[in-house]
């Protein structure tokens, strides 16, 4: 069973398919006139969550009062959250905000981003020079976006071996964060919380079901919207403030872009927004991506700065980051091994199966002609009244046995037309 | 098993919608669970057919059957046709114009690209009035690309 973060608020959602349009996988319908998620091609996203235009779709978080659950509390705000802010000329004043909300500690996602461009740099050596199964492992995938990782998972079980098999940098933070604390209070690790400020729903999933992980490394995400808000007033506050504990390396992991540069060399490509994505997914498989060693992919417009719960329009924010990054070191982290410490994945990904149509080969393909057929005879409008959101998608839903034909409202106008009733039919739902 | 057919027509006009066959024949053979690996070989071949069709035969037909076990793809246009079947099979041997050659095809590696992916090729040709390409893959996971 996968999970997931994304939810329906009932009440509110009108079923007026916005969300079925554009989500990236086509996996919304409107049943019964509720927006439904198709939970195995579901990628978190969060891209129903901006379309729904009533505020019907919501990411699930954690709630701040979990935070007295532990005895001492640390926050992990991503470089995306200092990009929120109006006139912050150092993300120093973020930091000591969230420590006057009552953290004991923060700790910057961006610190561990750095140490992980470095063993990025390491890895992309290492898989260039072995020539054994070089095809199967370059480019080098980014595993730093969730989303995009379920993504491969569920269509591009064949790429499989190109993901970056090195822990996301909330993880790793997380991991380090929590060590350091045990240390320094001499408390057991669960009583230390740790929480990560998320800007996506993707990423608050992974901090509970990771992907590559035997379990959670993270106690509670927590939304950067709510942070932002929460924040506002507890920055005024401030007077001195803590360092900075990451370069502009780090820093620029908030823009789509920024994970590529930090390897220093030319033969990256970022790709942002999941229709990009999934077209570049395409060109790896077909082996047309030449000359390139890296592949940085992220599910929001301009990388995490267009996460759904970022307060800013990513374009500003992306400005706002490139000034903070001005005078700042270019990194302040690098590749130092810890002992039995883990950086990697602790267990191999599996494919999430269930794009296909049927494990059974020749079931498959009877279906796929039957979708074809079906599909030949609805009207191509891509309109989305039956709930689905083009004309091909319904005809997959009616040969999967989960709507009906006449779900299609000209469908069913012509079917009733053959069956003898010449009046225009009433308007009902099928079935 | 009845077998799975695709039919494509290849737009015979740009090298932008080159390749739109292919992409759409790999998605139907990746959900109904085709081997990873006889999907990567059908897609050269399909992709390499859909850009000479487009340079040479000013666009044509394509069609995919697929029965689990072997696949044929045929590829046919109403082109200029190919005068000399053996140097077209030639590496390096092209006949694509300086322009062609400007947006980086036209290399002569289509037709050896093909046959290489395929486990059988048969091209036939008649000047003047068109080509038609016959490539047979078995699924055999076996054989190393």
């Amino acid at each position: 069973m996968m999970t997931h973060s994304v939810t329906l608020d009932n009440a509110k959602c009108t079923g007026c398919t916005a969300c079925i349009k554009r989500c990236p996988t086509e996996a919304i319908r409107v049943r019964n006139g509720k927006a439904v998620i198709l939970s195995e091609a579901c990628v978190d996203c969060g891209e129903c969550v901006r379309a729904c235009p009533y505020h019907a779709k919501k990411v699930v978080c954690d709630a701040w009062e979990r935070l007295a659950e532990f005895d001492y509390t640390i926050a992990l705000p991503e470089p995306s959250l200092y990009g929120q802010f109006r006139n912050l000329d150092d993300a120093g004043a973020v930091l000591q905000g969230l420590l006057n909300l009552g953290f004991d500690e923060v700790y910057e996602v961006a610190r561990a981003a750095e140490v992980l461009s470095d063993h990025a740099r390491r890895e992309i050596q290492l898989r260039a020079e072995t020539p054994e199964g070089r095809a199967e492992s370059l480019p080098v995938i980014s595993s730093s976006c969730p989303a995009c990782v379920r993504l491969i998972l569920q269509r591009f079980p064949k790429l499989i071996g190109h993901i970056d098999t090195h822990l996301a940098p909330a993880e790793l933070a997380a991991i380090r964060a929590r060590a350091d604390a045990v240390r320094k209070t001499g408390l057991s690790p669960d009583r230390i919380g740790v929480f990560f400020l998320t800007p996506c729903p993707a990423k608050a999933t992974a901090a509970h079901h990771p992907v590559g992980l035997a379990g959670p490394v993270i106690d509670g995400a927590l939304s950067m919207t709510e942070a932002y808000l929460r924040l506002l007033p507890a920055m005024k506050r401030a007077d001195t403030l803590p360092s900075v504990t990451a370069g502009l390396m780090g820093i620029g992991w908030a823009v789509s872009g920024g994970e590529g540069k930090a390897l220093l060399g030319e033969r990256y490509i970022s790709v942002d927004g999941i229709p990009n994505v999934i077209s570049v997914l395409e060109d790896i498989e077909d082996g047309k991506l030449e000359n390139i060693e890296f592949v940085e992919v992220g599910a929001c417009t301009q990388g995490c700065l267009g996460g759904c719960l970022a307060v800013e329009n990513p374009f500003v924010s992306k400005a706002r980051i490139r000034a903070l990054q001005k005078y700042m070191p270019v990194s302040q982290n690098r590749y130092e091994p810890r002992p039995g410490e883990i950086i990697r994945y602790a267990q191999p990904l599996e494919p999430m199966p269930g794009w296909q149509l049927n494990t059974d080969m020749a079931a498959a393909m009877a279906m796929h002609r039957q979708i074809g057929e079906l599909a030949a005879r609805l009207p191509g409008l891509d309109c989305s009244s039956c709930g689905a959101p083009r004309c091909r998608t319904l005809a997959e839903d009616v040969i999967r046995g989960e709507a009906s034909e006449r779900d299609c409202i000209f469908r069913l106008h012509q079917l009733r037309g053959e069956d003898g009733d010449s009046l225009p039919p009433p308007l009902r739902k099928a079935k | 098993m009845e077998p799975l057919t695709l039919r494509y027509t290849v737009d015979g006009d740009s090298f932008t919608t080159a390749g739109e066959a292919s992409t759409d024949m790999k998605r139907s053979l990746k959900r109904i669970g085709a081997d990873a690996d006889l999907i990567r070989r059908a897609s050269i071949c399909m992709y390499e057919g859909e850009i000479n069709m487009v340079i040479h035969g000013g666009g044509g037909q394509a069609s995919v059957t697929f029965d689990g076990q072997k696949m044929e793809i045929v590829l046919t246009d109403r082109g200029k046709g190919i005068p000399d079947i053996e140097a077209a099979m030639r590496e390096g041997f092209s006949t694509a114009t300086q322009e062609v050659r400007d947006l980086g095809f036209g290399a002569g590696m289509g037709l050896p690209n093909m046959k290489r992916y395929a486990d059988e090729m048969v091209v036939e040709s008649k000047v003047g009035a068109g080509t038609t390409v016959r490539m047979v893959l078995y699924d055999d996971p076996q054989r190393n690309a």
